[in-house]
């Protein structure tokens, strides 16, 4: 069981670590995909399959979908490897500043965060146990989550409409 | 009822499994327990597959006013002294086909990303057959029985859109990239109709497991009405809805834009040749393969027998009785409707299958809260289930056509 683990969280890390070393952006994103694919798998291997299969329908199936379509739809250049520019002194710092900030709000919630002794046997939680506990007890944070994706979703759609009138011979 | 649930051929593939699990030594027990399930799942559909396609090309030649494919038949082998002349009606044409694409030349673009290339139609055969795994072939006949069946169903089927990207990215050919980005456009758009059409079932049946839903729908009305879910109002509607998402899932006709051969080439096949194309034309078929399974399971009873008189016959049959009409509906609707526009698909999905699958996940709600009604009650549960499927169709229906229909036709005097 501890070997499963081993290598599920060295391919996790392993393609997360690619992702960030390749120049080419598409090949990153494909590299995030195969990493969450890899915490479906962690999630599988701890028995939650309802979250894993959860996490691989959202992630591998709508999210990357999200970046690739990001990745394409936003690159001005027609190369498919996109130079990175030098990194300056004001970008190296703020990506420090970002990792640390992440590092800790992270770090302090590992910290702060209480294990209980697992149980000698892993509790039988049905899908309409799921649901009952999400809808009753998590329903509060269930409605906010969905708030703030609608107003992301209102906010791309704002953005990304343009006023500019349309010439009419442009019109389909 | 009990009696023929364990008759002979009920139980045979799994006796026949587990004769053949308790030749091997114990430790190989285990591993070959599972081997023989996917080699049985691989065999059938692989089979399955292949007549499919000549099904497929035999009726849409007779649609055409055609014969289809009737000259393949038996090669002559050299150690027999004579030879079967018999053309065997052109059913052995998929295997010459096979023999065809394994022997083309398989040529990669140059300038192609080599690994996304090769990738992409494995991982698309990979994740449209593990599809099958949650399917209930029959009454013990589930591969991998889960709690969240149909969830996982949905999550092996979302990756073949990636490898759709995969192939149309990794081409390196505009038509390639174009078509790829159409194709998820279109697969994006119709998921979510596809996975509305079946929360329905889920909110009535009250679980996600695929085993479950089967045996929610196993009682007859005075032994002749099944309780197929296809058979109430909102089962009826989702059902349809289901039927046109699953043939814009699998980049069918009226919804084959993503390969629309004169308008975009191949699309994201165009840099594809030889086994690779084959392989994702396979991976084509065993993906509607794999969702007209579940729609047979969701909504047609799954194994279940259309009459209790017919309780006799093994469930298996039924179930591949059930598929196989599911084909050649598809195959049916293939050769009648024209291709839609981009534009009509998008509008299709989101102006009209999205609203009403969602207000059919309400018309199950109340369904599922109505469920102890009785006497003329019922009848009022029958007729506002309906109203909320009915008068949505007409008003969204009759808003989206207006302008359009009727078509008044001019001919020059």
């Amino acid at each position: 069981m501890t070997a499963a683990l081993l290598l599920i969280a060295v391919l996790m890390l392993g393609s997360a670590a690619a992702a960030m070393l390749r120049r080419n952006l598409i090949h990153s994103a494909l590299l995030l995909v195969a990493s969450w694919t890899g915490v479906a798998a962690f999630y599988l291997w701890a028995g939650a399959e309802f979250v894993a299969f959860a996490q691989i329908l959202v992630y591998a199936g709508a999210v990357s979908m999200v970046v690739l379509f990001a990745v394409l739809l936003t690159r001005q250049s027609r190369e498919a490897d996109l130079p990175i520019e030098p990194a300056t002194v004001t970008r190296t710092a703020s990506a420090f500043a970002v990792a640390a900030s992440l590092a800790a709000v992270i770090g302090s919630a590992v910290a702060t965060a209480r294990f209980p002794a697992a149980s000698a046997e892993a509790p039988a939680a049905s899908v309409k146990q799921i649901g009952l506990e999400l809808m009753a007890e998590h329903g509060a944070a269930l409605l906010i989550v969905g708030i703030v994706l609608t107003v992301a979703l209102i906010g791309a759609t704002v953005i990304a409409s343009n006023d500019k009138k349309r010439d009419p011979e442009d019109a389909p | 009822m009990s009696a023929a649930a364990d008759s002979f051929l009920e139980r045979a593939p799994l006796e026949l499994r587990d004769w053949a699990v308790q030749l091997l030594p114990a430790p190989l027990q285990w591993i070959s327990h599972h081997l023989i399930t996917i080699v049985a799942v691989l065999a059938v559909f692989g089979l399955f597959f292949a007549f499919t396609t000549v099904a497929e090309r035999k009726l849409l030649g007779r649609l055409q006013n055609r014969l289809g494919p009737n000259r393949a038949g038996l090669p002559k082998f050299s150690i027999l002294p004579w030879h079967i002349r018999h053309k065997l009606f052109g059913l052995s044409q998929p295997f010459a086909d096979a023999v065809k694409a394994l022997t083309k030349e398989d040529i990669v673009p140059a300038a192609a990303d080599k690994v996304l290339h090769f990738l992409a139609p494995v991982v698309v055969v990979g994740f449209s057959l593990m599809t099958f795994a949650v399917l209930p072939f029959g009454r013990n006949l589930i591969p991998v029985e889960l709690d969240a069946a149909l969830l996982y169903f949905f999550a092996a089927g979302s990756a073949s859109e990636l490898a759709i990207f995969m192939a149309g990215w990794s081409s390196r050919n505009k038509y390639s990239l174009l078509a790829a980005m159409r194709a998820l456009a279109q697969l994006i758009s119709y998921e979510l109709p596809l996975i509305l059409s079946v929360v329905p079932v889920v909110l009535v049946a009250s679980t996600l497991s695929t085993s479950a839903i089967v045996q929610a729908q196993g009682a007859w009305t005075f032994g002749v009405l099944p309780h197929w879910f296809v058979f109430t109002p909102w089962g009826f509607a989702g059902f349809i809805i289901f039927l046109i998402s699953a043939l814009a899932e699998s980049n069918r006709s009226p919804f084959d834009l993503p390969e629309a051969e004169s308008e975009l080439v191949a699309g994201h096949l165009t840099e594809y040749s030889g086994f690779k194309y084959a392989l994702f034309f396979m991976a084509e078929y065993f993906g509607l393969t794999a969702l007209s399974g579940l729609g047979v399971t969701v909504f047609l009873g799954g194994w279940q027998a259309p009459c209790e008189l017919l309780y006799w016959v093994p469930s298996y049959l039924w179930f591949m009785g059930k598929l196989i009409l599911m084909i050649m509906l598809f195959i049916w609707v293939r050769g009648t409707l024209l291709r839609l526009r981009i534009d009509q698909l998008t509008r299709l999905s989101w102006q009209f299958l999205v609203p009403l699958a969602l207000l059919n996940v309400g018309n199950a709600a109340f369904w599922a809260l109505t469920a102890q009604w009785s006497g003329p009650l019922q009848l009022v549960r029958w007729a506002v289930s309906a109203a909320i499927v009915i008068v949505p169709f007409l008003v969204i229906g009759r808003s989206l056509s207006a302008g359009y229909a009727p078509r008044t036709y001019r001919y020059a005097p």
